[in-house]
């Protein structure tokens, strides 16, 4: 055991060996499933020759069961455990209260094991030498109970230290204890953390899965005002007893405590899911740099990119540069540029105007000021030459129309851009529509004609190919836009033009209308079309993820993290 | 019967047989809803000769989850001025939103909430009074509050 944590040494909080351990022990027991952790999510019905091993566009990653975290995290509090002799429900508290960092942790206990404990609250504070709390006439205890002084000394000693302002000692109803919170006397049945505020069972398990329920909160401290005393596990299971789909929460929740604080591990965002994935080359801000980390959990159609939120899939673009395009598709920089190309300001008077028609001879609406809106001049200037501007360019209307150029053909060149990204976006919905459409046919051609539902099976996994390489094409545009100008832009784009091309033909055969005469030809070429495409996407991925690692790419805007 | 009917039937069974603290009277408590409570601040502060009125509104959860507190703005009452009251009524404390113990209670709030008040040593309003009022939602346990200043 001991030799996991030698190699931990590193900044980089390393799991590398328990996970290799822990596949192992995956293949044991998990029915076969642990196949699936090899696969490429994306279900590669259509096999292309030599596609088995990893390819360049993809990451190295596991999926990992709610079950294998929680083997992690035990080896992690087992060997806190170990090391500092305390319980391993301590230890765990200790751990999450360190956000895992198992270094740190134990750096700072082994500095100040109490200041540690105390603000992970698994410990009281130490007892300061103040004046015990203010006793109430007895006859007001018991028939108020404890929280009568409590709240007495809330307004007397209103920011003073804690300890004052602790419930009273319940030793006083042990006999005939009234829950301070309910105020039942009938429950015989209480409960309280180390720093002895006890109330009733009934009311712990509210509270408990009140945060866990609404509040999705592991770390449960104790219900008496300004106690830190941390409810562990096993008080919490306890609690519990009666209720095993909240203790079930409670337990996926500690898990998603633990994924969050680990770089290499992330939870599976598909609602309801309680998979993680452990994707270690991808654990740096650096790594994504070059390289786009799509994964899935052991459920094949739960894909996602590892490095951000933003769409299941944006391959080939790296996650920073997408994040850019989504900006600037969503802020209004280019409404400023339509202003800019499409409008003059009236020389005088600054006010924006739109030509829509009419002669050059204009009058602005606002300051009465008359201008020729060819060269912006003053209208008295032109004489009798009357709807046409022939003056000698003055250098300022030179400089604004330069200006207004400039505008224009950013603005073009964005629109470009964006048209193609929002027609695959586009098409990619109209074909699954289609496909819809489509099924529907083939369950009638199944009855009426010989073929099998294998047979017709060709028309979805080519329309789930038309609509992956059109998330492909849909983000290259993405890509495009933002890089530089040369050779290899030139090369991205004939590969581009090429998926594009392959994909449109596709469409297009998909779109055919479907005859039992000539199913058999089509489902040939629809096939053989198919596979010619998927070959374009993966040429496309695979040198795009090689220029990536050879830095062949390079921005006309600044990427973040570059 | 509810924990909350229950809790809060003791808490008006304790009221009315040992009184309020000084300076705090039960103005109203005709169900298990909505309770008022006036707050007067004692002695020598800028609150002088002035009274205000709570209003606490529970729900099935209490005492688990907080009560809604808000000062009562009406034509017979205002709201304090006080950098953690805003014109509206809604109070920022923290011991009504994360600092919430089930161990509190509405006498307890009152006195939380009386000294706070009294130490106040200037009457100022919240700096984003206009901002948060204008936008406020009805329920003041429904704004996300950041508490910034401990010293009031």
């Amino acid at each position: 055991m001991s030799s996991d944590y030698e190699i931990s040494d590193d900044e980089n909080y390393s799991y590398e060996e328990e996970e290799e351990e822990d596949e192992m022990e995956v293949e044991d027991y998990d029915d076969g499933s642990a196949s699936e952790i090899e696969v490429d999510g994306i279900g590669d019905d259509f096999k292309v020759p030599g596609g088995s091993e990893r390819k360049v566009y993809e990451v190295d990653y596991m999926s990992l069961s709610q079950p294998d975290v929680e083997k992690i995290m035990a080896t992690d509090v087992n060997y806190i455990s170990g090391i500092f002799g305390v319980e391993p429900a301590v230890a765990a508290q200790l751990l999450r209260h360190m956000n895992w960092n198992k270094e740190k942790l134990t750096d700072k206990y082994m500095d100040n094991a109490s200041q540690v404990s105390v603000a992970a609250g698994v410990d009281l504070p130490p007892r300061e030498p103040t004046p015990p709390p203010p006793k109430a006439s007895s006859s007001r205890q018991s028939s108020t109970g404890p929280t009568r002084t409590a709240r007495r000394s809330v307004a007397e000693t209103s920011k003073t230290s804690k300890s004052t302002k602790r419930v009273a000692s319940p030793a006083a109803g042990v006999q005939s204890f009234v829950c301070p919170i309910c105020f039942d006397d009938s429950q015989t049945e209480t409960m309280a953390l180390m720093c002895e505020h006890r109330f009733c069972s009934s009311c712990w398990k509210e509270y408990i899965t009140s945060k866990v329920r609404t509040e999705a909160e592991c770390t449960i401290t104790c219900m008496a005002e300004d106690c830190n005393i941390v409810a562990l596990d096993p008080f919490v299971k306890k609690a519990l007893t009666d209720d095993m789909e909240t203790w079930e929460r409670y337990q996926e929740l500690l898990v998603r405590q633990f994924v969050s604080c680990i770089p290499h591990l992330k939870f599976c965002p598909y609602p309801s899911c309680t998979n993680t994935v452990s994707c270690v080359s991808a654990a740096t801000k650096s790594s994504l740099l070059t390289m786009v980390p799509i994964v899935a959990c052991s459920i094949p159609t739960h894909v996602f990119c590892f490095g951000c939120p933003i769409d299941a899939d944006h391959r080939p673009v790296i996650c920073a540069v997408a994040k850019m395009w989504l900006q600037k598709c969503r802020d209004d920089s280019e409404t400023a540029n339509w202003i800019k190309s499409n409008t003059k300001e009236c020389s005088k008077c600054q006010s924006t105007i739109e030509k829509n028609g009419g002669c050059n001879h204009m009058t602005c609406k606002k300051c009465k000021y008359e201008f020729c809106w060819v060269c912006m001049g003053p209208w008295s200037e032109h004489g009798t030459s009357w709807y046409s501007c022939n003056r000698y360019d003055e250098k300022a209307s030179v400089d604004a129309r330069d200006a207004q150029a400039r505008s224009r053909a950013s603005l073009e060149r964005y629109l470009h851009y964006y048209n193609r990204w929002a027609n695959h976006e586009q098409s990619a919905k109209l074909s699954m529509e289609l496909y819809a459409k489509t099924e529907k046919k083939m369950e009638e051609m199944q009855i009426t004609s010989e073929l099998t539902w294998i047979q017709v099976q060709f028309m979805k996994k080519a329309v789930d190919v038309v609509f992956k390489c059109r998330m492909t094409l849909k983000w290259t545009y993405a890509m495009a836009y933002y890089l530089s100008l040369g050779n290899e832009k030139e090369l991205f784009e004939d590969n581009q033009r090429d998926l594009e091309r392959a994909v449109e033909e596709l469409s297009e055969l998909i779109e055919a209308p479907i005859d039992p005469e000539t199913i058999m030809a089509l489902r040939q070429k629809v096939t053989d079309k198919t596979v010619y495409v998927q070959k374009r996407n993966e040429i496309m991925l695979e040198d795009t993820a090689k220029g990536y690692l050879d830095g062949r790419w390079s921005w006309n805007a600044t990427v973040d993290g570059l | 019967m509810a924990v909350s009917t229950r809790r809060l039937q003791k808490e008006l069974t304790d009221i009315k047989r040992d009184g309020t603290p000084v300076g705090i009277e039960l103005l109203s408590a005709d169900d298990f809803a909505t309770w008022y409570l006036s707050v007067e601040v004692l002695g020598n502060t800028v609150y002088e000769g002035e009274k205000f009125a709570l209003k606490f509104r529970f729900d099935s959860q209490y005492p688990i989850s907080a009560p809604a507190v808000q000062f009562v703005v009406d034509g017979q009452y205002q709201a304090p001025i006080h950098p953690h009251v805003y014109s509206n009524g809604h109070i920022c404390a923290s011991i009504l939103s994360t600092e919430w113990s089930p161990v509190l209670s509405v006498v307890s709030v009152c006195v939380t909430i009386q000294s706070m008040l009294a130490s106040c040593k200037k009457k100022e309003r919240p700096p984003d009074n206009d901002r948060y009022v204008s936008r406020a939602p009805e329920n003041p346990k429904k704004t996300q509050w950041d508490f910034h200043d401990d010293d009031v």
